[in-house]
């Protein structure tokens, strides 16, 4: 019983990453309507941020997590602005292969800057844990759950009752029409290339005491958080954080439960065969909002 | 600038436009026939990777050029028809029977993950199919009792009706193949199955009305494909002897994808291109890198790096691709004092949600 619960919490605090970071997809999403498959490298080009601001320049903890998601949302808006701006208008395909290409480049350049060996940071909560009767919960996934829920919180909020998330949201239904009735849709696509650039760079700070950073962390991840995002149904946030949980609980319930038993591997695999049941059998997610195209 | 005067209407489906383009053909094809009498080894087998994956870069073309439907997980029925060919051979079946049988197994997953395809379309396709190769690949790395796993699988060299094949027979081999696979998927996009293809890809639902079965064609188009590849697959088996699951992986399947991307979508000249310029991209970087300072020339990131980014300039710049270039250049001569920069403008469409609110 401990083991499960000790399983609950470390699926969930893995669960809450591959949210974060499938909030950031679909808020680009929501907003834009444009598929970001770099969003897994810019969290990890985020968690090398981190990484430098403390293990080099031995900035203090918390002024070098808010330096660094500062500076990841101007590296989003700079790719907005250099990158996908110019692709507006162009087919979803194009643009999802303009943000393969970037991945590819993103996980170069960090390789050359950085190279290739996985880097961790000490925290102040490093190799701290909390006891409850037998079981033990370590700080990290403790934090990391927590501020998931703050970031869940803040971003419905902002896409419920702001301006300028209503404003997105009007955006990505109808982008001429929202440009008519006067919505800015230029800075609004480039605000929520900085938002979700910040909310990866959160994911790669909480990331970090979980695993260590290397340049191809972001790809994989990256792929597990789209499936989560899918999971949970495309365009919807609390679905986005939901498929992420579920997809961090598959996962280390598959490794436990049968990894030891039949020899090899099965975890890696479960997460992309239970995409693929998804997409046969609910391809709309679990909160579902997609509607059949009208003519 | 040539007008051709038509007097028939068998003229609007003929493989050649007219005499002198039937001419070129012939040129380039003796050509590439007497490149090997004047070249070294070297050359030789870099051309017949271009060969190779020109067929591979075929089938993934009628698929995303013709159909409109995305996969990022082509990788798979290489390896599917690569692994299948080499098992085949290692049980002792003749390279004539397994090389179909290879391809009609690839042709009938393309089938199932086409059932996939029925529900879905754009990115969730492509999500779905890169999770299809994400599970193959694992399958292969894992079932290291069939496939010999990361230890790599040793692949018969090549023969016909008996005899063993030496890189230049095998060149001719490959040509041939190519040829008679182009000459193949020109006529089926001629016919009016690749002409249901076309109209699936440019509106779905003008394709229903006009009485398309949608989900027989999406079906077909994956079966195609997907046995092309798994040809493609099947002969580079040979020519890369050893089999190892790392050569089939998300990278292969998007290299492939940049090859028709950069090729230029929807054009069967533009898989050739592709084809070429992704055999030739190594090289290049090679070449760079002795020009390059140490410090910049040493990284081993750099071969991505370039991958990226011609990616990302070619979509910005040239989304038509290489031989969009090509038709844009012979139209600038073709009309020489007259050519408006604007005759070939893309049209950009405003976007709008699909999702309910």
């Amino acid at each position: 019983m401990e083991t499960f619960f000790q399983l609950l919490i470390s699926g969930i605090a893995q669960g809450c990453v591959y949210g974060l970071v499938a909030i950031g997809f679909v808020l680009i999403y929501k907003a834009t309507e444009m598929v970001n498959f770099a969003q897994g490298d810019i969290m990890m080009l985020g968690a090398f941020f981190t990484i430098t601001l403390i293990n080099y320049l031995n900035w203090n903890y918390f002024l070098a997590i808010i330096v660094a998601i500062l500076a990841m949302a101007v590296v989003g808006l700079v790719l907005e602005r250099v990158l996908l701006r110019r692709m507006i208008g162009e087919s979803p395909f194009a643009i999802l292969m303009v943000t393969i290409g970037l991945g590819f480049v993103l996980r170069s350049v960090v390789g050359m800057i950085w190279g290739h060996n996985p880097r961790s940071i000490v925290t102040p909560y490093t190799d701290q844990s909390l006891q409850f009767g037998a079981v033990v919960f370590p700080v990290a996934d403790v934090v990391v759950v927590a501020a998931t829920v703050v970031l869940c919180g803040l971003t419905f909020l902002f896409f419920r009752y702001t301006r300028f998330g209503v404003a997105m949201q009007a955006a990505s239904q109808n982008q001429l029409a929202a440009y008519y009735v006067g919505i800015p849709v230029k800075r609004v696509v480039a605000a929520s290339w900085a938002l979700a650039a910040a909310l990866a760079a959160i994911a790669g700070v909480l990331l970090l005491p979980l695993k260590s950073a290397y340049p191809e962390v972001g790809l994989v991840l990256g792929i597990k958080a789209f499936a989560a995002a899918i999971v949970g149904g495309f365009g919807s946030l609390p679905g986005a954080m939901i498929g992420g949980l579920v997809i961090g609980l598959v996962e280390i319930f598959t490794k436990y439960g049968i990894d030891g038993r039949v020899g090899f591997s099965v975890s890696d695999t479960s997460v992309y065969v239970l995409l693929l049941v998804m997409l046969i059998v609910r391809p709309s997610g679990i909160f579902a909002s997609m509607q059949r195209k009208k003519v | 600038m040539r007008f051709v005067l038509k007097t028939d209407y068998h003229r609007d489906v003929d493989l050649f436009r007219d005499k002198v383009q039937l001419g070129w053909y012939a040129a380039l094809i003796i050509f590439v026939l007497c490149v090997p009498i004047f070249t070294g080894k070297y050359v030789e087998s870099q051309l017949t990777l271009v060969f190779l994956w020109s067929i591979a870069g075929a089938g993934l073309m009628i698929l995303v050029g013709y159909t409109g439907l995305i996969s990022l997980g082509h990788a798979a029925f290489l390896s599917v028809g690569a692994y299948t060919h080499a098992i085949f051979l290692d049980l002792g079946v003749p390279p004539f029977v397994s090389i179909p049988l290879a391809m009609l197994f690839c042709g009938a997953l393309g089938v199932v993950v086409s059932i996939a395809a029925l529900r879905m379309t754009g990115i969730y396709l492509a999500i779905a199919t890169l999770a299809f190769a994400m599970i193959v690949e694992k399958i292969v790395k894992n079932w290291s009792s069939v496939t010999g796993g990361n230890a790599g699988f040793r692949v018969a060299p090549p023969e016909l009706f008996g005899w063993e094949l030496n890189s230049t027979s095998y060149y001719y081999v490959c040509l041939v193949v190519l040829l008679v696979v182009m000459l193949c998927v020109i006529n089926l996009l001629r016919a009016p199955t690749g002409r249901a293809f076309i109209a699936v890809r440019d509106s779905e639902i003008s394709a229903q009305a006009t009485g398309i079965n949608l989900i027989q064609t999406k079906a077909l188009a994956f079966a195609v494909s997907a046995a092309l590849t798994g040809l493609a697959g099947t002969l580079l088996a040979y020519q890369w002897h050893y089999l190892f699951p790392d050569s089939f992986s998300m990278i292969t399947s998007i290299k492939l994808l940049m090859l028709v991307i950069i090729g230029g979508l929807g054009s069967m000249s533009g898989v050739i291109f592709g084809a070429i310029f992704m055999t030739l991209l190594p090289d290049g970087i090679a070449t760079l890198r002795d020009w390059l300072p140490d410090a910049i020339g040493n990284l081993p990131g750099l071969e991505p790096f370039t991958f990226g980014l011609l990616l990302i300039l070619f979509l910005i710049f040239e989304p038509r691709g290489i031989s969009g270039r090509w038709k844009k250049i012979r139209l600038f001569f073709g009309q020489f004092p007259l050519y408006r920069n604007k005759t070939l403008r893309r049209q950009r469409s405003f976007l709008r949600t699909e999702r309910v609110h």
